[in-house]
C-alpha cells in the first residue's frame, strides 16, 4: 500500500470519507480547522458527493450532525474542546435518541477558552460528562496518525454496530503533526448505499413504505419509543457490556516490569519512547496504554502483578490530572501512584518521564 | 539514529515549506519514521513561527524533540527561543542576511548562509528558503539533493512554476556553502 | 351524503393535549390537510422545536424528528441535505425560533434551505408557564414581566417576518392567523404556498401564525380571539412579505 504524508486533522477526515461518511457539519476552531475545510474541499467532489454544511455555531453543527444521523446517513462533525463544550446539547440528543454518529474533539487547552495549543484537558468530559443524563460513549484515543486513521475508519462501523455516537478524543498534536500513513480502501457507493439501507426501519426520510410514522426523539432506542427508564436501562446494560467487548490497550514490554507508566494518545507515544530508555538503563519498566479510554481497560491494571510493582506512573497533558484518577481507581492503593503533567500547550519532555520514573522506581 | 530538526523564522519566510519538503522526501525515498511538527502564534501573518522534523530509524516518541541536532534560524526571534534548544555538538543553520545576533553557545557548530542576498542576486527574494534549504542538505546529507529539489519542484513548482530555475539555482548555491562547510569541520576534526 | 370535512388523515385519531382553545390545533390540522391534498404524507418528515411545539409530535402520523431548543432550522437543513426528495418542515414556537433558536433561524433562511418553517407566535412561553417571550407585546404581563413589557428593560416585541424579509435568499414569508374561517382558507393558502415552495426546489420558506394562549394569558378562548384582533394583530400585521 502506498504511503502517504499526511497532517492528522486532514487524514481523519479523508478516514471518515473513505469509511462511507457523506455528512460533515462544522464550525471553525484552531486546532482542528483542517477537518472542516478537507471536507469542503472533498465532498462536492465526484467520487464522493457528500453534504458539507458549515454551521452557524458548535451547537448549530452538532445539531445539524443530529438532522443527518436521524436520516440514517454516516456523518460525523468535529471542534476543540471549548467548541465540544458546545456541542455537548446535540451529544446529549444523539445518545437520547440513539443516532449512529461520530464525533471528533481534537483537544486544545482549557477550561474555557483556554489555549490554541495541544493539550488532553477533556479526558473527564469525554469519558464521564459529555452533555447532561450520565450517557456513556465509546471514546477511541489515537497516539499517531496512523492510529487516528484506522480509528476513524473503525468508528463508523462501531456508531453503526451499537446504533450510538462514538467520540475520538484526538489531542491536538495528533491532529497537527504530519506523519505518513496508509489509507485504507473507499467504501464502494454500493456498500455506503447497503449500510443507509439497514437504518430505513427507524430513520426519518418519510415513509417511503417502510415503518409508519417513525420517530427520532430523546427516549426513542433504534426509533422505537419507549419509556426514558426503559431506554436508560437498555443503554446502561451496553454500556456494561462494552466492558467485556470494546475493551482496547496496549501492553509494552511490561511482563517484567517492575514500574509501569501508563499514558493514552500523544503522551503514550513519549512515554513508550521514555521506556526504551530507561530499558537500556537497565530499569524494568513498561508501558499499559489505553487505546479506548471508554471503557476503560481496567483488566490491563488488574492484571499486574502489585508484590513486585515499584509503582505506576501516570503522564498526561492535563494539570489537574484526569486521567490519573481512573487509573488510581483500579489500582486501589495497592502500589504507590506518581504522576507526570504539563498543561496550557505545553508538551510532555521524555526526560521529565525519564526522571519521575527513575525517583519512583528508587534503586535498580 | 534519530535526527531532529527545529526550522524556527517568521510567518511568510517558508518555515514550513522547509520543513515539509524535508519529511516528503524522506517519506518517498526512505523507509524511516518521519513526524511533522508545526507551531505558530496566534497572528497568521509576521509572527513566530517554527516547526520540528524528525526523521528516524525508529518510532518517533514526542513529535516536538526537547533537543535538536540541526536548529534553523531564519530570524532573530528564532535565535533567542531555539539556541538552546541545540544539543551540544549540534549544528545551527542561520540566514547571516536577515539574522543580526549571534549564538552565545560555543559547543555547536554554526553555518553561515548568506541566503537574502544570494537570493535578491539571483532576482528574486523568495528564493531565499530554497538556498537555505540546500545548504542544510549539503552539509547533513541527510537526503539525496536531487530528490529533495524533485519534491520542491513538485509541492512549490506547482503554485509557482516561474520560480523554478531561480529555486534551482539558490538550491545549489545553498548546497554548494553547506557542502563547504561539511568540509571545513571534517578538516578540523 | 358527501363528506365535505373529516380529520386530515396525517393527524392521529385522539384527542390532542393542547389547552381548550389553543390554536396549536388549528394550525397543525391546516398543515396535515395540505400535506394530504398534495399527497406528500409518505414524503414528508417533521421536524420539532421544544415547548408546546414538542407535544405535536404524539399527535401526527408522518415522520417525526425532534430537535434541541431552538434548532429546528439546523436539524432540518441537515434532513433536507442528506435526502433532498423528502419534504421537510419545523413546527416551532416564539421562544424556540426567534429566541434561543434566533441563529439557527436566520441562518437556515440565509443559507436558503429548501425547507418550510411554521411559526406559532402566541406571545409567550406557554409550556413552562407563560413567561416573556421576544414577541411579547409592550405593557403585557407575563410571569416574569409581572409589572409588564417596558422598552427601557425588555426591548420591543421582535416581528420575525419582517426580519427575515431583509435576507437575499428566502422564498416564501407569510404571517396568518386562524382566528376565523376566511382568515383559516387565507392561513391554509399560505401553507400550501410555503409547501409548493419547497416541492418547486425555491428555497427557504416560513409561515408565521399569529396565535393565542388562553391558558397563560388568563382568558377565555373567546376573549384570546378578540385579543389577537385587537392586540397583537395591530403589532404583527398579516399577509404575504416574500412571494417569488
Amino acid at each position: 500500500m502506498e504511503k502517504v504524508f499526511m497532517k492528522g486533522c486532514e487524514a481523519i477526515a479523508e478516514a471518515a470519507i473513505r469509511a462511507g461518511c457523506r455528512f460533515f457539519a462544522g464550525y471553525p476552531i484552531t486546532p482542528q480547522n483542517e477537518i472542516p475545510e478537507y471536507f469542503s474541499r472533498r465532498m462536492p467532489q465526484p467520487d464522493v458527493r457528500g453534504v458539507y454544511l458549515q454551521g452557524e455555531s458548535e451547537t448549530a453543527s452538532a445539531a445539524m450532525l443530529f438532522g443527518a444521523g436521524a436520516t440514517g446517513t454516516r456523518s460525523m462533525t468535529s471542534s476543540s474542546s471549548c467548541g465540544i463544550s458546545l456541542m455537548s446539547e446535540a451529544i446529549g440528543w444523539m445518545a437520547g435518541s440513539c443516532l449512529p454518529v461520530v464525533i471528533c474533539n481534537v483537544v486544545r487547552g482549557g477550561p474555557g477558552i483556554g489555549s490554541i495549543q495541544p493539550a488532553q484537558q477533556d479526558y473527564f468530559q469525554a469519558t464521564k460528562a459529555s452533555g447532561n443524563g450520565g450517557f456513556r460513549m465509546l471514546v477511541l484515543a489515537p497516539s499517531t496518525v496512523q492510529e487516528a486513521v484506522d480509528m476513524t475508519y473503525r468508528a463508523f462501523d462501531l456508531a453503526q454496530k451499537y446504533m450510538y455516537p462514538v467520540y475520538i478524543l484526538c489531542d491536538g498534536f495528533t491532529g497537527a503533526m504530519m506523519e505518513p500513513v496508509v489509507l485504507p480502501e473507499m467504501m464502494s457507493d454500493e456498500a455506503i448505499a447497503a449500510e443507509k439501507k439497514k437504518n430505513e426501519s427507524w430513520a426519518v426520510t418519510g415513509r417511503k413504505g417502510a415503518a409508519k410514522g417513525k420517530r427520532i426523539h430523546c427516549g426513542t432506542r433504534h426509533g422505537i419509543p419507549s419509556t426514558l427508564e426503559e431506554k436508560n436501562i437498555a443503554d446502561w446494560k451496553m454500556y456494561e457490556q462494552w466492558k467485556i467487548d470494546e475493551v482496547e490497550y496496549e501492553c509494552y514490554k511490561t511482563e517484567d516490569a517492575e514500574l509501569i507508566i501508563t499514558a493514552y494518545g500523544v503522551s503514550a507515544r513519549i512515554s513508550r519512547s521514555a521506556v526504551d530508555i530507561l530499558r537500556n538503563e537497565g530499569y524494568k519498566v513498561g508501558l499499559i496504554r489505553p487505546i479506548k479510554v471508554h471503557p476503560f481497560p481496567e483488566i490491563a491494571y488488574e492484571q499486574l502483578d502489585y508484590d513486585k510493582l515499584r509503582g505506576i506512573l501516570c503522564a498526561e497533558m492535563s494539570i489537574p490530572p484526569q486521567f490519573a484518577y481512573d487509573v488510581e481507581a483500579v489500582v486501589r492503593k495497592r502500589t504507590p501512584i506518581a504522576t507526570c503533567l504539563r498543561s496550557g500547550g505545553e508538551i510532555i519532555e521524555r526526560s521529565a518521564i525519564i526522571d519521575a520514573a527513575k525517583r519512583l522506581y528508587g534503586d535498580k | 539514529m534519530e535526527n531532529t530538526i527545529l526550522i524556527g523564522g517568521i510567518g511568510g519566510q517558508g518555515v514550513m515549506v522547509f520543513g515539509q519538503l524535508l519529511c516528503y522526501t524522506a517519506v518517498e525515498t526512505t523507509d524511516k519514521y518521519v513526524t511533522y511538527f508545526p507551531s505558530y502564534g496566534m497572528e497568521k501573518r509576521g509572527g513566530t513561527s517554527n516547526c520540528y522534523v524528525t526523521i528516524s530509524d525508529d518510532p518517533v516518541g514526542a513529535p516536538k524533540a526537547e533537543k535538536a541536532s540541526y536548529v534553523v534560524v531564519l530570524a532573530d526571534p528564532a535565535m533567542d527561543k531555539f539556541q538552546n534548544t541545540l544539543l551540544p555538538g549540534g549544528t545551527m543553520f542561520v540566514d547571516s542576511s536577515v539574522c543580526t545576533k549571534k549564538t552565545h553557545r560555543t559547543d555547536v557548530d554554526v553555518v553561515e548562509v548568506p541566503a537574502g542576498e544570494i537570493a535578491r542576486e539571483l532576482g528574486d527574494a523568495r528564493v531565499a528558503n530554497l538556498c537555505m534549504i540546500g545548504a542544510f542538505i549539503g552539509y547533513t546529507q541527510v537526503l539525496p539533493p536531487e530528490k529533495v529539489l524533485a519534491t520542491a519542484f513538485k509541492k512549490v513548482g506547482s503554485k509557482r512554476p516561474e520560480l523554478n530555475a531561480l529555486n534551482e539555482a539558490a538550491f545549489y548555491r545553498g548546497l554548494e556553502i553547506g557542502t563547504a562547510a561539511r568540509g571545513r569541520k571534517k578538516d578540523a576534526n | 351524503m358527501e363528506k365535505i370535512y373529516s380529520r386530515p388523515a396525517g393527524l392521529k385519531k385522539m384527542i390532542n393535549g393542547y389547552c381548550p382553545g389553543c390554536l396549536h390545533s388549528a394550525a397543525g390540522k391546516l398543515i396535515m390537510s395540505v400535506l394530504e391534498e398534495l399527497d406528500l404524507l409518505e414524503k414528508t418528515v417533521m421536524v420539532d422545536g421544544v415547548g408546546c411545539c414538542a407535544s405535536n409530535h404524539s399527535y401526527i402520523d408522518i415522520d417525526a424528528c425532534g430537535s434541541p431548543h431552538g434548532r429546528p432550522g439546523a436539524v432540518a437543513s441537515a434532513i433536507k441535505r442528506c435526502s433532498p426528495e423528502t419534504i421537510v418542515v419545523t413546527y416551532q414556537g416564539d421562544g424556540d425560533l426567534a429566541s434561543i433558536g434566533l441563529a439557527e433561524t436566520m441562518m437556515a433562511a440565509n443559507r436558503g434551505d429548501n425547507i418550510s418553517v411554521f411559526f406559532i407566535n402566541n406571545a409567550n412561553y406557554g409550556m413552562t408557564g407563560g413567561q416573556m417571550a421576544p414577541t411579547t407585546l409592550m405593557d403585557m404581563k407575563t410571569s416574569t414581566t409581572p409589572y409588564g413589557r417596558h422598552a427601557d428593560e425588555h426591548g420591543y416585541p421582535m416581528h420575525m417576518c419582517e426580519v427575515l424579509n431583509t435576507l437575499t435568499a428566502p422564498s416564501y414569508i407569510a404571517r396568518v392567523t386562524c382566528i376565523d374561517a376566511p382568515n383559516m382558507r387565507k392561513a391554509r393558502a399560505a401553507v400550501k404556498q410555503a409547501i409548493q415552495h419547497q416541492l418547486d426546489g425555491k428555497g427557504f420558506s416560513m409561515v408565521e401564525f399569529v396565535s393565542n394562549c388562553p391558558t397563560n394569558w388568563g382568558v377565555s378562548p373567546l376573549e384570546s380571539l378578540k385579543f389577537i384582533k385587537e392586540k397583537m394583530l395591530p403589532e404583527f400585521p398579516l399577509g404575504e412579505f416574500r412571494n417569488r
